[in-house]
């Protein structure tokens, strides 16, 4: 009895360290399966998240990270945020709004979230997808971008957030995959 | 655990209890602490995610910088249209291609791909050109086939030009 009891301790001090809650993913997104064992990085990170409906995401990893983000945001589009409002941005893994939008998203409840985020607008009048991540490689110029669609998403989605990268001079980047094993 | 009160030997069955409470073990009842014990470990277990997703790398060429095209032989050059429904189409080179239809299977573009590539001596260069109707998943599956294939291959990812979608459009036709 002793024995299995530390054992059963030992085993959970373990798994109660080695876990990191995640926050819950916004974008509901299932990735294309691919052989490629590449690790996503847990920091300097953007992921463009697409979901099957064509809604754009935008994510940044690292709370610092998205905290200086907003006030390059409030900058840019002279929106000032109130304190709270940037300590909730910190908090959400991703949004998908226009950023006229994003401070009565902040304000509101998370039960309220899900139907408030309808994608970030990408189409070449309004181009805000583009002006995130230019703010975002401003606010960390080490980070890299991963693009996380879906993989029934027709091409064509997924090439407008292509050019978008590559109108700023971004040529190089990542798609999230899951793994499969390797046919021999 | 040691029983720390030893005195009991002969002696007399008098003293009211006391012989109870020697017998008595100081071991305490485990079993609930370690239902909890196992609750938490299994709580943790499940919640515990240790793989990270996993990511493919993409290089696009650069747009604007116009010094670092490249020339290359026709003969190295194989370009695949990913058409609708998981369909794939390719050629070699560019003057009178003779376009094959193939899929994702074993058989299919892998094969093809490392047989051209087997028969040159340079690296294979292959333009992959996602259709309009086609998903992003063949795209994922084409950069793994690429990949996966044996063979020096390099790879580029091209917008899908109107001569292409005739050339398949005469294709089906046939």
């Amino acid at each position: 009895m002793t024995a299995m009891c530390d054992m059963a301790f030992l085993l959970l001090t373990f798994f109660m360290l080695a876990t990191k809650f995640k926050a819950p993913e916004v974008a509901d997104v299932a990735v294309p399966a691919s052989f490629s064992k590449n690790k996503l990085p847990e920091s300097d990170l953007i992921v463009l998240s697409v979901e099957k409906s064509g809604a754009v995401f935008f994510g940044m990893e690292g709370e610092a990270d998205r905290g200086k983000l907003l006030d390059q945001i409030a900058s840019r589009y002279k929106i000032s945020y109130t304190g709270a409002e940037k300590k909730e941005f910190t908090r959400i893994p991703e949004f998908g709004t226009a950023i006229s939008d994003l401070k009565p998203l902040l304000r509101a409840t998370k039960s309220d979230r899900g139907r408030m985020q309808k994608g970030i607008p990408v189409d070449s009048t309004n181009n805000e997808l583009k002006e995130l991540v230019k703010l975002a490689k401003w606010t960390n110029p080490k980070a890299e971008i991963a693009i996380k669609a879906d993989l029934d998403l027709d091409y064509p989605v997924v090439e407008t957030i292509i050019l978008t990268l590559q109108e700023l001079d971004i040529n190089k980047f990542k798609f999230v995959t899951s793994l499969q094993a390797k046919p021999e | 655990m040691a029983e720390l009160n030893t005195d009991s030997g002969g002696g007399r069955r008098g003293g009211k209890g006391r012989k109870r409470n020697n017998s008595a073990s100081t071991k305490i009842d485990m079993t609930p602490m370690v239902d909890l014990a196992f609750l938490l470990i299994t709580f943790f277990m499940l919640t515990t995610s240790f793989s990270q997703p996993q990511t493919m790398e993409v290089n696009m060429p650069d747009k604007t910088d116009d010094d670092r095209k490249m020339e290359i032989k026709e003969s190295r050059t194989m370009t695949v249209i990913l058409g609708e429904e998981d369909k794939v189409y390719w050629y070699m080179g560019y003057q009178n291609p003779e376009v094959q239809e193939t899929d994702f299977s074993e058989q299919g573009i892998r094969r093809a791909v490392e047989q051209k590539s087997a028969i040159l001596k340079e690296d294979l260069v292959v333009i992959i050109k996602p259709g309009k109707k086609s998903k992003y998943r063949n795209l994922v599956d084409m950069l793994d086939e690429i990949h996966i294939a044996k063979g020096n291959v390099r790879y580029s990812i091209s917008p899908v030009s109107d001569r292409d979608l005739e050339l398949i459009r005469n294709k089906e036709s046939n």
